[in-house]
């Protein structure tokens, strides 16, 4: 699994942070998500998942071929 | 009720059976009539949309803008200043641009700024939950916890004073009516908040201290310039307007939710760790989810329920959107663990909520410390008693009897 992320789309939730904070993180000077592992360990996939799904900004996208 | 033909413009908001039972529309909007005609308390016409996916995509769509005040628009209320949706705050924070103020205002709200405010906001909650019991039972939870927490939160975010959050508590809900108060009134109450919150901005002018509005005050964006001073007031009006009476609503509709069926509350005190995944469940399943989102499209859009052409008024009904089968398995059941679950209670795109993070930290905190403190909590009142706030933009309880 491969993560990408938008920082454009980014509305600085924190939802990722929150959901799974070893693989998101946010820029303190503007809560941009910051991906800090983008291709994290299988057992923090359901996690990431989980991020993806419930950004409101759709701003984490996966590809599940890598 | 149901056989009136759906091509008559319903009346909006729909009307709902009881304070903790969706309107008997919802599902039948949503599989007969997706994009619904709908007849505003201006006496204009909308569309409103009940759909999962059309909500989501209606949300995260820039076609579908905020001009309420656009002409050809519908307007919500028969007031002149339109109320909360095309209010002057929000054309002087559209003024600031709106991505630029986002990201200025959103180091306020990170997910590690979250975990150092929650102490805080625990402290807070276990004063009131101190002041509640020592009021003894029945109490009501409105007053005693639901009300004051969010209001102490943004002032305390804001440095506003502690002798200002009375005055605060009632502009907001002023701000927030759809048809309770009088046009004038609303606009006096206006007035009168603006004044005060200039008062305060000089204030931290002068005296900086470690908040919201003197930190804005010092910093720029990225092009080096200052947010202006009626784009700072209009930020803490923004704040409080809409981080105050959305979360204290949402507080005790939360607890009335847990109550009127205990074993939801009885399944939390058993296991806390689920306060997380109940905390986004609640928000799903509000049954009041207050007005939704106006929109208004300046040109023809296609959504998968069908074509909305230009000129077209559109009200996105979060709530509804919330309980559609097609997004949700069992989603007419509340499932405390339910997990991904993405839900719009704080919208969708650009515009989702800001203060989300701080909802959420807060209603984490307040289920929390109630299951702590109080195990044994429960409704003093049938949960048919309960009564639902008319005519106002968000969905609240008037009160909620409550003994331990
Ligand atoms: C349970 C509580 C809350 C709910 C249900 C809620 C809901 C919403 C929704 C649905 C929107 C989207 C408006 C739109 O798209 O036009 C919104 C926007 C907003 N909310 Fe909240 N909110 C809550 C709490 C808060 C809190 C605590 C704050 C801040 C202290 C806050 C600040 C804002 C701001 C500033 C916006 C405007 C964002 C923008 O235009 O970019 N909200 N909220
Ligand atoms: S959840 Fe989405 S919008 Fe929020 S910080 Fe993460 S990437 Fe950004």
């Amino acid at each position: 699994m491969r993560i990408t992320v938008d920082e454009v789309k980014c509305c600085g939730a924190g939802q990722c942070v929150m959901v799974a904070p070893d693989v998101f993180d946010q820029r303190d000077e503007d809560g941009v998500v910051v991906l800090l592992d983008a291709e994290p360990p299988a057992v923090l996939r359901p996690a990431v998942h989980e991020a993806a799904s419930v950004c409101p900004a759709a701003a984490i996208a996966l590809d599940r071929r890598g | 009720m149901s056989d009136v033909p759906i091509e008559q413009p319903l009346d909006y908001p729909l009307p709902a059976p009881a304070a903790l039972e969706p309107p008997a529309e919802w599902a039948r909007l949503r599989q007969q009539c997706p994009v619904a005609r709908v007849k505003l308390p201006s006496g204009d016409e909308a569309a409103l949309v009940t759909r999962y996916e059309d909500v989501r995509s209606v949300l995260a769509d820039p076609r579908f803008t905020r001009e309420l005040n656009a002409p050809g628009a519908a307007r919500i209320i028969d007031t002149e200043s339109g109320g909360l949706f095309n209010s002057p705050v929000a054309n002087t924070l559209a003024a600031e641009g709106h991505a630029r103020w986002r990201r200025m205002v959103g180091k306020w709200f990170t997910a590690r700024r979250m975990a150092a405010l929650r102490p805080g906001i625990e402290a807070t909650a276990d004063r009131l939950v101190d002041g509640m019991l020592e009021h003894g039972q029945p109490a009501d939870l409105v007053t005693h916890l639901a009300f004051p927490l969010p209001v102490w939160v943004i002032c305390d975010m804001l440095g506003a004073p502690e002798s200002d959050r009375d005055r605060f508590a009632h502009w907001s809900d002023v701000t927030l009516s759809l048809t309770e108060y009088s046009g004038t009134e609303i606009d006096a109450a206006q007035h009168e908040f603006t004044a005060c919150l200039t008062d305060l901005v000089d204030t931290k002018r002068e005296q900086p201290g470690d908040d919201l509005l003197s930190e804005l005050l010092a910093v720029t964006d990225a092009e080096g310039r200052p947010m202006s001073d009626a784009g700072l007031v209009a930020t803490a009006q923004a704040l409080l307007v809409a981080g105050h009476e959305t979360t204290a609503s949402m507080i005790a509709k939360m607890v009335a939710m847990l109550l009127a069926d205990r074993r939801h509350w009885e399944r939390l005190a058993a296991d806390r760790t689920l306060v997380r995944t109940a905390v986004e469940e609640i928000l799903r399943f509000d049954p009041n989810g207050g007005f939704g989102l106006p929109r208004f499209l300046h040109e023809d859009a296609e959504i998968s329920s069908g074509l909305l052409p230009s000129g077209t008024t559109v009200v996105c009904s979060m709530a509804a959107a919330n309980r559609d089968d097609s997004a949700f398995e069992s989603a007419g059941e509340l499932d405390l663990g339910r997990s991904p679950n993405p839900h719009l209670a704080f919208g969708a795109g650009a515009h989702s909520c800001l203060g989300q993070p701080l909802a959420r930290t807060e209603l984490q905190v307040v289920l929390d410390v109630l299951l702590r403190r109080l195990p044994t909590l429960d409704l003093a009142v049938g949960a048919d008693e309960l009564r639902r706030v008319e005519g106002l933009v968000v969905g609240r309880l008037h009160e909620l009897p409550v003994r331990w």
